[in-house]
C-alpha cells in the first residue's frame, strides 16, 4: 500500500507520459533514435511526419508491441516504468492504441470481444462486471455516438468491415474503455470525408480534461476536424520539430522535404 | 524489450487434470492373446456360438493381417503379447440392478471426471451407460426408453437379450476384415453400448457413454452399434477421458451406424484420453474405426467430433451413402499439443443417387503437436447428382508444430459436384496484441481465437457438450502463446 501511496504522489507531480530520449530497434534495424515527448492529461498531441519516420513504431511500443527492442531511453507513464509492463496491464491502466490496421479475427462476435475487454478493465478497476444485458445497453449508447448499426456487433470482430467501419470500431472500442492515454494510430488513413467526420466527432466527443490523445498521422486532414494543442514533426527518429495547430497548416502547405533538411543543418552545426 | 509474453508454450501447459488411478479389484486374465484367450472372453460372458465363432474368424483373420504404417504418426512398436485383454471390475460378478449397487470406489470415479452419475440422470435427463474398464456398470434410463421399444444397453447384455440383432448388424458395417484395428476389436473386444431405435421412433433424450481406461495394461477395446430404424432418430454422445499414467496403452474401438431408411444418427464424440506428458513420455494410443452406413434412402449421418486427447489419435469416421439422397456429414476439431499426434479425417463414400456430403475439419498444432487431415470423397458410377464440400483449415501456434492436409478425391461420376477448400494459418501475433491491447489476458486471448476457429464444429454440437469442448480447448491449450 504504501508504495502504491507514493506512486500516486509521485503520479501528481509528474507529466501522464514522460517519453524520454527514446531508442527502438526492430530486426537490428534502429527506427526511434532518442525521442522525446510529454504529454499532460487534457492535451491532445498530433505526431506527424514522412513515411518512414517512425511514427507507427512510436505508437506500438506505447502499446507494448513486442516485435520492437528498445535500446535506450525510458518511458514513464502516471511515475510507473511503462515498458516495464506487458500490453494487458498497459491497457488496464488506460492506455489504448486504434489500430492502423484493425485485425480480423474469425468466429469471435465483436461483441464478445469488446465484453471481455470492458470486464477485463472493470475488474482491474476494481468494478463490477457487466452482464449481457448491461453490457448491451452500454454500448448501444455509445453506438450512437458513431452511427453503427447493430449488424457490426455481431459480426465476427472486423471481419468483412469497410475500411470505415473498421476505424469506427476502434473509435467505440475506445469509447467503451474510457482509457486515459489514448494513441491513435493513423485512424484517418483510408477514410472517405464522410466517415472521416464522424471518426472526428467520436474523437472529439472523448476530449477532456482528464484524458490526453497522441494521434498519429501523415495528413493534416484529420487535423481539421480534431485540433491539437502541440504538432510534433519526426523524422529519421527523432522530434525535429514542435509547435501548435499552426504547424499542421505549414506542414500541409510546404511539405515535410524543408524540416528534413533543417533538421540535417542543425545536426551539422551541433557536429561542429 | 523488457515486457516478455508468457511463451505460447507456457500457456498450453496445464497439466492433465484426470490424472489418477482407482483401486478397484479387477477380474483379469493373464497377458497376451490366443485362442484360448479369445473362448475364454467369450465363456466369461456367456456368449452364443455364433459369437465366438466370428471372434474366432475375426483373430484367424488377424494373425494374417500387417500394423499400418501409411498414417503420418510414429510410435515404437506395440507388443500385442504384451497387453492383457480382459478385465472386468469385481462387482460386475453380481449385476448391481440400480447405482446404489454399484461399487462406490467406481462412482467417485465419475464425481472426479465430473460426470455423477446420479446428477446426471437427475438434471440432465441423459442415460448414461458408464463404462469403466471393459464392462457396463450403470446404465439408467432403461424403464423409460423401454416403453418406446428403445434399446440401450451395454453390448454384452445386447447380445444376452438381442442376439437376432446383434447377429443381424454386427460387422455388417465394419467387418472384421476392414483393418488390422478392426480384426483384433472384433476378436477380443470386452464390451460397449449398444442402441436401437424402432422405426418411426425419435430418441427423447441425448444418449450418453463415458468411458474411462483404467486397470494397469488393459487395452480398451469397446465396441459400439447403433441401428435407427426406418424414420428413427438418435443423438449419440461419446465423451472420454483416461488416468495418469506412463506406459502407453491401446485403445481400438469399433463403432457402426446404421441409418435404415429416412433415419438420422447424430454421433457426438468428445475424446480427452491421457496425451502423455510434456516430454511426450505416455498417453494413449487411439486407433479407432468408425463407420456409418446411410443404407435406406434420405438417410442421415453425422459425425461431430472434438478430439484433444491421446498421445496419437487414428480416426476416420466416415458414411456410407447408400441409400438415394442421404446425407453424411463430418465436423472435426483435432488440437495437438506438445508431442501429440494425430492423424484424422473422414470417408464419404458416395454411392446413392443425389446423395450429399460435408466435410468440416479444424486442426490446431501447438507446442511439438503434428496434426494430419486425411479425407477421401469417392464419388461411385451410380451417384448420380453427388455432391460434397469440404473445408479442412488448420491453425498453428508457434514454430514447432506441424499440419499437413492429406485429401483424396475419386469420382467415377460425372454429374458429381465436389467442392475442397483448405487454409492454413498461424495464430497471429497480431490477433493476440490485439486482445491483449484491450486488456484481455494472452491465455483468454488464444483460448478466445481458437474457439472463434472452432466455431462451425461446436455449433454442431449438443449444448452441454459444446460448452464442455469449449472449456476442454481452453484447458488443452494453455502456455501455448509464444
Amino acid at each position: 500500500m504504501a508504495a502504491d501511496h507514493s506512486d500516486k504522489a509521485r503520479a501528481s507531480r509528474e507529466p501522464m507520459l514522460d517519453v524520454r530520449d527514446l531508442a527502438v530497434e526492430v530486426d537490428d534495424k534502429p527506427i526511434l533514435r532518442g525521442l522525446s515527448l510529454v504529454v499532460n492529461p487534457g492535451e491532445v498531441h498530433a505526431i506527424m511526419g514522412p513515411n518512414g519516420s517512425g511514427k507507427s513504431t512510436l505508437a506500438q511500443v506505447l502499446a507494448g508491441r513486442e516485435a520492437f527492442t528498445v535500446t535506450d531511453g525510458a518511458v514513464r507513464y502516471d511515475g510507473r516504468d511503462l515498458l516495464a509492463l506487458p500490453p494487458e496491464e498497459r491497457a488496464r491502466e488506460g492506455v489504448f492504441l486504434a489500430f492502423q490496421y484493425p485485425v480480423e479475427i474469425p468466429g469471435v462476435s465483436n461483441v464478445y470481444l469488446l465484453k471481455a475487454a470492458v470486464n477485463a478493465i472493470r475488474k482491474h478497476r476494481g468494478q463490477p462486471e457487466l452482464d449481457a444485458m448491461e453490457f448491451l445497453a452500454l454500448i448501444r449508447e455509445k453506438m450512437k455516438l458513431l452511427d453503427m448499426g447493430d449488424e457490426l456487433l455481431f459480426r465476427s470482430v472486423n471481419e468483412g468491415f469497410s475500411g470505415g467501419e473498421k476505424k469506427r470500431n476502434e473509435i467505440l472500442q475506445m469509447a467503451l474503455l474510457e482509457p486515459r492515454l489514448a494513441i491513435l494510430d493513423e485512424t484517418d488513413s483510408g477514410l472517405d470525408i464522410d466517415a472521416l467526420q464522424i471518426v472526428a466527432k467520436g474523437i472529439n466527443a472523448l476530449r477532456s480534461p482528464e484524458r490526453a490523445m497522441v494521434m498519429v498521422t501523415h495528413y493534416q486532414r484529420l487535423l481539421d476536424y480534431v485540433v491539437p494543442d502541440f504538432v510534433h514533426v519526426l523524422a529519421n527518429g527523432r522530434i525535429v520539430k514542435s509547435g501548435g495547430k499552426e504547424l499542421a497548416q505549414e506542414l500541409e502547405a510546404r511539405g515535410y522535404g524543408w524540416i528534413e533538411q533543417e533538421a540535417v543543418r542543425e545536426r551539422a552545426v551541433a557536429a561542429k | 524489450m523488457s515486457t516478455p509474453a508468457p511463451s505460447l508454450d507456457d500457456l498450453i501447459a496445464r497439466e492433465y487434470q484426470h490424472g489418477f488411478v482407482t483401486d478397484v479389484e479387477s477380474d483379469t486374465i493373464p497377458h497376451g492373446l490366443s485362442e484360448d484367450v479369445i473362448r475364454l472372453i467369450s465363456a466369461k460372458k456367456h456368449e452364443p456360438a455364433f459369437m465366438l465363432e466370428w471372434r474366432l474368424a475375426a483373430y484367424r483373420h488377424w494373425l494374417t493381417m500387417r500394423e499400418p504404417a501409411w498414417a503420418n504418426v510414429h510410435h515404437p512398436p506395440i507388443d500385442f503379447q504384451d497387453i492383457i485383454y480382459y478385465s472386468a471390475p469385481k462387482s460386475q460378478k453380481n449385476r448391481p440392478k440400480s447405482l446404489d449397487e454399484v461399487d462406490p470406489e467406481l462412482l467417485r470415479v465419475y464425481e472426479k471426471l465430473g460426470v455423477p452419475l446420479k446428477e446426471r440422470e437427475m438434471l440432465a435427463g441423459v442415460a448414461v451407460d458408464a463404462v469403466f474398464d471393459s464392462v457396463s456398470v450403470g446404465t439408467t434410463f432403461k424403464e423409460k426408453l423401454g416403453a418406446m421399444g428403445i434399446v440401450f444397453c451395454s453390448f454384452s447384455e445386447a447380445v444376452q437379450e438381442h442376439p437376432e440383432l446383434v447377429q443381424k448388424y454386427l460387422g455388417s458395417v465394419v467387418p472384421y476384415t476392414d483393418n488390422f484395428f478392426a480384426a483384433l476389436n472384433s476378436a477380443v473386444f470386452s464390451d460397449g453400448s449398444f442402441c436401437y431405435i424402432p422405426p418411426g421412433v425419435r430418441c427423447p433424450m441425448e444418449l450418453s457413454t463415458y468411458f474411462r481406461i483404467n486397470a494397469k495394461d488393459t487395452g480398451q477395446f469397446e465396441r459400439t452399434l447403433i441401428i435407427a430404424d426406418a424414420g428413427a432418430y438418435v443423438s449419440y454422445l461419446e465423451g472420454c477421458t483416461a488416468p495418469m499414467r506412463d506406459e502407453n496403452q491401446l485403445h481400438a474401438a469399433v463403432v457402426e451406424l446404421v441409418a435404415l431408411e429416412g433415419a438420422q444418427i447424430k454421433y457426438s464424440t468428445v475424446q480427452n484420453w491421457y496425451p502423455g506428458d510434456k516430454q511426450g513420455k505416455g498417453g494413449i494410443y487411439n486407433f479407432v474405426t468408425k463407420r456409418g452406413d446411410c443404407r435406406g434412402d434420405r438417410s442421415r449421418i453425422s459425425w461431430t467430433q472434438v478430439e484433444t486427447g491421446s498421445a496419437i489419435t487414428w480416426k476416420y469416421p466416415s458414411c456410407i451413402l447408400r441409400g438415394d439422397g442421404s446425407i453424411g456429414e463430418f465436423y472435426s476439431v483435432a488440437l495437438t499439443n506438445n508431442f501429440q499426434q494425430a492423424d484424422t479425417g473422414t470417408k464419404m463414400i458416395h454411392i446413392g443417387r443425389n446423395t450429399k456430403s460435408t466435410i468440416v475439419s479444424k486442426g490446431i498444432s501447438a507446442g511439438r503437436g503434428q496434426n494430419a487431415y486425411r479425407g477421401l470423397v469417392k464419388i461411385l458410377k451410380s451417384a448420380d447428382g453427388a455432391r460434397n464440400h469440404s473445408q479442412c483449415d488448420s491453425l498453428l501456434l508457434g514454430d514447432r508444430c506441424g499440419a499437413h492436409t492429406f485429401p483424396y478425391i475419386e469420382v467415377k461420376n460425372a454429374t458429381a459436384q465436389v467442392e475442397h477448400e483448405a487454409s492454413t494459418s498461424r495464430i497471429g501475433e497480431d490477433q493476440l496484441f490485439y486482445c491483449r491491447q484491450r486488456g484481455i489476458s494472452a491465455e483468454d486471448a488464444v483460448s478466445m481465437i481458437v474457439n472463434g476457429f472452432c466455431k462451425e464444429v461446436f455449433k454442431e454440437l449438443p449444448m452441454e457438450f459444446a460448452v464442455e469442448a469449449q472449456k476442454l480447448l481452453g484447458v488443452s491449450l494453455e502456455g501455448s502463446v509464444g
